[in-house]
């Protein structure tokens, strides 16, 4: 699956889209892959706080539980409900409609240290050579 | 893939639900290559035997298998594995591949009788077909009477062209087949099997779902539900010491355990709410910690999260209520019989 230009990235492999300072926040189709099945998915509520490059989830799998990094510093303006009931929506489209909470961005200019979807690429190129 | 004992394994092909759900309804086929395999053979084979596992050896019958276990003198287990008479003098063991080595050092260590001990396992393949329809895909590529071998036996057959072991045994709680043979045939057998099987839904299966199908079956895995601390009767498998048999490594410790009582017990938990209880997990009763989990996972077949776990003995019976820390939240959990799955009876 080609990683999407819109989309920004981190190690973590998360994903953030931002339109007009909000950040819809997801999984990427490299950790979806890495996980498996996805069976649980623990997501913050609306209007909590949400800082970057700190766990504010866990995505569990039949095998696996993994944190999810926040992107962004932020208050959740929204919490993508569908998952709850459908976890396995994750493996299914982990950069659309599987997205996990919106974020209203404190400081616009934290995603400047974020990668680009050919970053990102290269990025797990490399992890797959380890 | 990941590393195991030293070997490139698999976790997953397709998914381990998908490749769960094959073994319960059709089958699966999974590559055990890497379990270890050990000689006794002579005329003081049967002694050996008797000294070093819990259960009766002197049962088995030529071509028949039992379940059983190598021991400490303290009642725990060195390792468990399946031990296969051959012939008239001539045992063979299946042991776990982390143990290989141990469980080898430990078996010559008590050769006090000189049995014939071989550490043969770089000369076995091994691949498992697990599954309701195993027996009619092996059926279309075997000389042997597939369906015609019991449950628990073993004999020598031919498989997709190759010579070998084939026992009715497997670790996933279905009927299935386990065939031995030289690795250097490996890709042949493999190749064979899941043509011969795709037909009727054979899948190739990973260590992932060989995990998930031995938990929902209750199946201990060394190095989680057995252990050097961990006494065989804690675990369960009372049924495999067989103390009238007369003396074997640790059969005073047991019994002494007997007469005391068990310090711990294990159980299968169900979580009875959201949260999935892990390995090595803090399991709490009134709020304590009071044991721990040794396995756990979601099961993909019986849509549950469920887990194997220690207890205190007086917190044992079914139906008891626990919690299981989880990451620092508490998740309801009750205790559940096992085995967690058991398939129906099918006639032969």
């Amino acid at each position: 699956m080609p990683y999407p230009q819109e989309l920004l990235y981190t190690k973590e492999h998360e994903w953030i889209r931002v339109d007009e300072g909000i950040g819809t926040v997801g999984i990427t189709d490299y950790a979806q892959k890495e996980l498996g099945d996805i069976v649980y998915v623990e997501l913050p509520k609306t209007s909590d706080h949400v800082t970057a490059n700190e766990p504010f989830g866990t995505v569990e799998s039949v095998k696996a539980v993994s944190e999810i990094y926040s992107p962004v510093t932020g208050d959740v303006t929204a919490v993508n409900s569908k998952l709850q009931n459908n976890p396995e929506l994750l493996n299914a489209d982990p950069h659309g409609e599987a997205w996990l909470v919106r974020v209203r961005l404190s400081d616009p200019r934290e995603t400047e240290k974020l990668m680009t979807a050919e970053d990102y690429e290269a990025f797990i190129r490399e992890v797959k050579q380890r | 893939m990941v590393e195991f004992g030293g070997w490139e394994m698999p976790v997953e092909y397709s998914g381990i639900t998908q490749e769960h759900l094959a073994v319960r309804q059709s089958a699966g086929l999974f590559d055990v290559s890497h379990m270890g395999e050990i000689e006794i053979r002579g005329p003081q084979a049967l002694a050996l035997l008797q000294r070093v596992t819990c259960n009766d050896a002197s049962r088995l019958q030529t071509g028949q298998a039992q379940y059983s276990a190598l021991m400490y003198p303290q009642g725990s287990a060195v390792d468990d594995c399946v031990v296969y008479r051959l012939g008239q003098d001539d045992y063979f063991l299946c042991v776990n591949a982390a143990n290989t080595d141990k469980d080898f050092d430990w078996i010559v260590r008590h050769n006090a009788v000189g049995a014939d001990v071989r550490n043969v396992s770089a000369n076995y393949a091994q691949l498992a077909i697990q599954g309701p329809r195993a027996r009619e895909i092996l059926a279309k590529v075997t000389d042997a009477d597939a369906g015609g071998l019991r449950n628990y036996w073993a004999c020598r057959a031919r498989c997709c062209g190759v010579e070998g072991l084939l026992a009715r045994t497997g670790y996933t709680g279905e009927d299935g087949f386990e065939f031995y043979f030289p690795p250097e045939e490996s890709e042949r057998v493999w190749n064979g099997l899941l043509e011969a099987g795709k037909p009727l839904g054979l899948v190739p299966a990973g260590l992932g779902a060989r995990n998930t199908l031995r938990l929902e079956a209750g199946f201990p895995l060394y190095g989680h539900e057995l252990d050097e601390v961990t006494t065989v009767l804690e675990a369960n498998l009372r049924w495999i010491c067989k103390f009238e048999k007369g003396d074997f490594i640790g059969r005073e410790a047991l019994l002494e355990e007997s007469r005391k009582g068990l310090r711990k017990k294990l159980v299968g938990l169900v979580m009875t709410d959201r949260g999935i209880a892990r390995d090595g997990f803090p399991v709490l009763i009134g709020g304590e910690v009071a044991g721990r989990v040794t396995s756990g996972s979601p099961a993909p077949f019986l849509r549950k999260n469920i887990a194997l776990a220690y207890v205190p003995p007086q917190s044992a019976e079914v139906g008891r209520e626990v919690e299981v820390d989880v990451r620092g939240k508490k998740a309801p959990a009750r205790v559940a019989p096992l085995p967690f799955y058991k398939r129906a009876k099918q006639e032969l």
